[in-house]
């Protein structure tokens, strides 16, 4: 069997450029289901960009990704299906209730999501009682939460991309997301973060991309 | 791709009911910038009807242009933009929702109220009912061109006044023609061609302005 077929995702070589200033090159990163690979490196070292490059919102410089064999550009829509990308703006609208919010972007994901469903996501991230609230009133942990909670909606999706998702969270949430997280890589689901803080996941197949200073 | 524009459709205009102050201000501006016009050149029926058209076209432009920045810079700062473009939805349904709800939550308005600021300038019944078809016409050619504008500029400086820079010039066959229409209607000579010009104007920025805004706000991402 081919190599790119063992690998539902595959990154080869990638490198990305901001400005005139090269962030990284060589950076190569495969998954296979219940794969985990963390992104390490200093502030500015490129952890949010080579994120965004395997979530197909930036080109690379150099290189490419694929999924399932087919390259990111020629499948578009076709990997939001498959992937869910949460990026360090939580996309939490300030005019609709966090319910509403959540339902939206779970949509979004194309998952029909219940009223029920929903609520026990809040749940599982211990921000239930908040459903009804307007999301302006959430303080910033809270808001991360709600953002978190798409997580609790997204089983179906086997790739899930996460930048900083430990950032601004408190212990309790923190645990929430790593037992979200564990889980997903149990059944199988694949898992790419970047974080600062060292928590740690169980997983069968962990890989360490560290993008240095 | 229907459920897909259904969906951000309905959350747009959620969100535009719940800052209905947003709308109510561009309605605002634009009958205060049609009422202004007869404070400066007079009230002489003859003339205010020759300039109602225009004045009121003029104020509808600039007005459609006031509201552009918010289509995309709100949801470019709180993420939901992202979450968009990566999402399981095709980004032009995403786009035709959004350009759909701007019209619906000012183009719709302003064509309303139209005939209302005509009926100021004295135009006769069958000149509003032109007016109304006119400006109706028109308003989605503006959101469609204005929304190509906005996803050019956005994330830069001063992105309000370059939007006004790169659109107003290609806002300039709507005003031609939707006034045209008018001022034809008023000289007794059917406004039907103009209507048609309009209608085309309608037909070629559909698809043109679709994938320009598509392009650019994947660019703005990157």
């Amino acid at each position: 069997m081919p190599r790119k077929m063992r690998y539902m995702l595959d990154a080869k070589d990638l490198a990305c450029e901001r400005g005139e200033r090269r962030l990284f090159s060589d950076i190569s990163l495969a998954l296979k289901p219940g794969g985990f690979a963390r992104l390490l490196g200093a502030n500015g070292s490129g952890k949010t960009s080579l994120l965004r490059i395997l979530a197909g919102l930036t080109r690379p410089a150099a290189g490419e990704v694929l999924w399932r064999g087919e390259k990111l550009g020629d499948i578009a829509e076709g990997y939001g299906r498959e992937m869910l990308y949460l990026g360090h703006a939580p996309a939490v609208k300030d005019e609709l209730s966090v319910a509403e919010n959540l339902m939206f972007s779970a949509r979004l994901s194309g998952i029909a999501a219940s009223n029920d469903q929903c609520r026990m996501a809040l749940e599982a991230l211990g921000i239930g009682n908040l459903a009804p609230l307007s999301a302006r009133v959430l303080s910033q942990g809270q808001r991360r939460r709600a953002a978190l909670a798409r997580l609790a909606l997204a089983v179906p999706l086997p790739l899930w991309l996460l930048d900083e998702p430990f950032a601004a969270l408190d212990e309790n949430a923190i645990s929430r997301v790593r037992a979200l997280a564990e889980a997903h890589l149990a059944r199988g689901g694949m898992l790419v973060l970047t974080s600062h803080q060292e928590v740690p996941i169980a997983a069968g197949n962990t890989q360490t991309v560290n993008l240095g200073v | 791709m229907t459920a897909a524009i259904v969906l951000v459709l309905r959350r747009d205009l959620l969100v535009a009911l719940r800052r209905k102050g947003d709308a109510l201000n561009v309605l605002i501006f634009f009958v205060i910038v049609a009422s202004l016009f007869p404070l400066g050149t007079g009230a002489e029926p003859g003339q205010l009807r020759a300039i109602a058209a225009g004045v009121i076209w003029v104020g509808a432009l600039l007005a459609a242009l006031l509201s552009l920045p918010r289509l995309f810079a709100a949801d470019l700062a709180d993420g939901t933009l992202e979450q968009m473009v990566v999402s399981a939805q095709p980004l032009p349904a995403v786009v035709v929702a959004k350009i759909a709800a701007h019209w619906l939550t000012t183009g719709l308005p302003l064509a309303l109220i139209a005939p209302l600021l005509g009926l100021q300038y004295g135009l006769p019944g069958d000149a509003l009912l032109v007016l109304l078809g006119a400006v109706l016409l028109g308003t989605p050619v503006l959101s469609l061109i204005g929304a190509a504008g906005a996803a050019l500029t956005l994330g830069v400086r001063g992105a309000a006044v370059l939007t006004g820079l790169l659109v107003l010039p290609l806002f300039v066959p709507a005003l031609v023609f939707g006034a045209g229409a008018v001022t034809a209607s008023l000289s007794g000579i059917a406004p039907g061609p103009h209507l048609s010009l309009l209608g085309a104007l309608l037909a070629v920025s559909l698809p043109l302005g679709l994938w320009a805004t598509c392009a650019a706000l994947r660019v703005a991402l990157d």
